[in-house]
């Protein structure tokens, strides 16, 4: 979603880039790591389901467990991170400045933050997009039935533009009632302004607790943007750029083996060659990663598999409720797909 | 005929006159207008504060642990109530918090010493509230030393961190202000120049820019791998910033005292830092209690603008706790909650301010 802060976001990275080229922090990200003792995981200042503080003022969400997952990777404890509350402005900078190592904050992959900003993107761990909500009792099931709804929608995000385009491309009518905050947009589908809400995937799941009566909405199956969210890291340095991203694809090709955390200990014996060769028990994967050969055992003994993630976070074991959709392993209808270990 | 050779002993005033009717009818309807307005303002009270008092009182949910607990028809009290440690130690581990109590303990003994009048060596419990004080809370807050597990500054949050951020705040600016406002005053041309650019410097930026620039732009200035805690970078910035303000509220001081008790204070053979020091200053300070008060008070709400560097602070630790997916949508009850303890300390230094004014009452007060 490029919405205004994040024009501004783009202004100030440019500027940062041309200030700070030279910043690129020290190449040896493992090593400095290592010695810290902890990984300086940049999360975001409270997004449901995705990072936020919990009762007892530990870290949870999706992209806490990207961060838990590299932790455990690299030390053999989840818990040897560092959270840095960063907002949507500061996120580069602090990730270009060498203040976070890991950025794990619900960030878009676009080409512009991945070529011009010194970053690598290191995979997604969740495919978002934009979607609609809608009154349970209208007795709509996909979004190709909304010609001529009442869509509320918020100002000054590219959602509002999306959805125009959706509508233009479909050939339908509608009719845009524009809010400027995520509340008043909620406010306004509540008192009845409008058929439909719309917004990120992600969001519409948090804005649906929201409702007086939440079962009375539903969210539709159809996606109308790509909302790529990924962990991201400073260029330059491939060694940790591997770890991150082989942290998030031995979670991915946990699931599809079937390991979990419950599990795992009993699939260290197994006979799977591909298990064996996740789990360390045969050759070490770790070892060009500087890691040690049971880095993925640890990730899946600790975080678990992508699965449970989802699940425990944003998917059916959590309030949200986000159906897997297009986040389903690729096995099962969805997108998420890891390369081999071997 | 009888003759009185006595006083006529007191009679109570007439029954209209005094007591509670008399005053209603004295003070609200002593005439066909105010009592029009009286009871417009009693008819507005009661559509104002019965639902308010319905919501936060008598609908409300106190006991539980989930939202499961809260029936939503009043305010859910069971969120505020889960999260309170959070809200006043932030992310501070749990088995450590008995350090952020001793501190602010401490704290509140040497301010109570320092404010009870009849209590001896004050002027040792201030140099120690000044000095040691710092030094303390520093290895107690911080750890590191004496066997105390270090705590980094960003699992501080709460209510402590703003109280830390605005005592530094606090105690960092007047003594920086003063110096400012004495400088802006002086004959001499470099020291003038220094501080009128200085204070219109950072007045003229709004404190939000201030503590954007620490938080994006400084590190990308400092030198690979070296960045500065985004704490002592908010806490310059609040510094800095508030001592221009509190510059030019002691100036205004500074102005009011009139010419003679400086020349005076020179005919008696005094020096520069005795003139100001004993003369000029102990009239304008007393004499700007209000000013100094309002610019501390306006400090203490200004923290929460810390917010931007991602520092949880009272107000962002609430939001923080917002966007718990197992707590959505209890936004009001965190911020009716947030407000109602920024406004218990506002008012406490705001009572405090009067007290004082009221003991350094010399006459000055017309």
């Amino acid at each position: 979603m490029l919405n205004n802060k994040n024009k501004w976001l783009l202004l100030t990275s440019a500027a940062a880039l041309t200030l700070g080229a030279a910043a690129t922090a020290s190449a040896d990200t493992l090593e400095n790591t290592l010695e810290r003792g902890a990984v300086q995981c940049g999360v975001s200042d409270g997004l449901p389901g995705f990072s936020a503080p919990d009762d007892q003022g530990e870290w949870q969400g999706l992209d806490v467990d990207v961060c838990r997952a590299v932790a455990a990777a690299v030390f053999g404890d989840a818990e040897a991170v560092r959270y840095i509350s960063l907002n949507a402005v500061e996120r580069f900078t602090a990730l270009q400045s060498g203040e976070v190592d890991v950025l794990s904050r619900n960030t878009t992959w676009t080409t512009t933050r991945d070529t011009t900003l010194g970053l690598n993107f290191a995979g997604v761990n969740f495919y978002d997009g934009i979607g609609f909500m809608i009154n349970r009792d209208l007795g709509v099931s996909s979004s190709m039935e909304l010609d001529g709804a009442a869509v509320c929608v918020q100002s000054g995000t590219t959602t509002e533009l999306n959805v125009a385009d959706y509508f233009r491309a479909n050939d339908m009518q509608f009719d845009p009632i524009v809010f400027d905050t995520s509340e008043q947009t909620v406010g306004g589908y509540e008192a009845g302004r409008c058929d439909v809400l719309t917004s990120d995937t992600s969001q519409l799941a948090a804005l649906r607790i929201q409702l007086s009566d939440p079962d009375g909405s539903v969210i539709l199956p159809e996606v109308i943007s790509k909302e790529p969210l990924g962990p991201v890291v400073r260029q330059g340095d491939d060694q940790w750029f591997n770890v991150v991203k082989w942290s998030l694809f031995a979670m991915l090709n946990a699931e599809e083996m079937g390991i979990t955390s419950d599990n795992v200990d009993e699939m260290l014996g197994t006979e799977d060659p591909d298990i064996a060769r996740l789990l360390g028990v045969d050759g070490n994967y770790g070892q060009g990663m500087g890691l040690s050969a049971d880095w993925a055992y640890h990730i899946i003994s600790q975080v678990g598999n992508y699965g449970e993630s989802y699940e425990r976070n944003v998917g059916m074991d959590s309030p949200l409720q986000i159906e897997r959709g297009i986040n389903a392993l690729w096995t099962q209808g969805g997108i998420q797909y890891a390369p081999p270990i071997r | 005929m009888t003759i009185q050779t006595k006083m006529i002993g007191e009679r109570p005033a007439p029954k209209n006159t005094v007591g509670p009717v008399a005053w209603l009818r004295d003070n609200l309807f002593s005439g066909p207008v105010n009592t029009i307005f009286t009871l417009l303002g009693l008819y507005l009270l009661y559509i104002l504060l019965t639902p308010t008092i319905q919501w936060a009182f008598i609908n409300a949910d106190w006991i539980g642990t989930s939202r499961e607990d809260c029936s939503r028809e009043g305010a859910c009290w069971v969120f505020v109530n889960a999260r309170l440690g959070q809200f006043i130690y932030g992310l501070y581990p749990g088995s450590e918090i008995w350090r952020v109590n001793l501190t602010f303990a401490v704290f509140a003994g040497l301010i109570a010493w320092l404010a009870i009048p009849r209590l001896p060596y004050k002027r040792w419990v201030a140099l120690v509230t000044l000095v040691g004080f710092p030094l303390l809370a520093y290895f107690l807050l911080y750890g590191g030393h004496f066997g105390l597990r270090v705590v980094e500054t960003h699992r501080w949050g709460g209510l402590m961190l703003t109280l830390v951020l605005a005592v530094v705040g606090m105690v960092g600016a007047l003594p920086i202000g003063i110096m400012l406002a004495l400088g802006r005053r002086s004959q001499m041309p470099i020291v003038k120049s220094f501080c009128v650019v200085f204070i219109e410097f950072w007045r003229g930026v709004p404190l939000i820019t201030v503590l954007f620039m620490a938080s994006v732009m400084l590190p990308l200035f400092m030198p690979t791998g070296v960045s500065v805690d985004r704490l002592i970078r908010a806490f310059i910035g609040i510094t800095l910033f508030q001592s221009a303000y509190m510059a030019e509220v002691i100036r205004g001081g500074l102005q009011a005292i009139p010419r003679g008790q400086e020349e005076a204070a020179a005919a008696l053979g005094m020096g520069y830092w005795k003139r100001m020091g004993l003369i000029v200053l102990p009239q304008a300070l007393k004499m700007m209690i209000p000013g100094i008060v309002n610019t501390f008070i306006s400090l203490f709400k200004d923290t929460t603008l810390v917010m931007i560097i991602g520092l949880f602070d009272l107000l962002g630790i609430v939001q923080a706790a917002l966007s718990d997916s197992r707590w959505l949508g209890f936004a009001l009850e965190g911020y009716v909650f947030a407000a109602f303890m920024f406004w218990v300390f506002c008012f406490s230094m705001s009572r405090y301010s009067q007290y004082l004014e009221r003991k350094l009452h010399t006459g000055h007060k017309r």
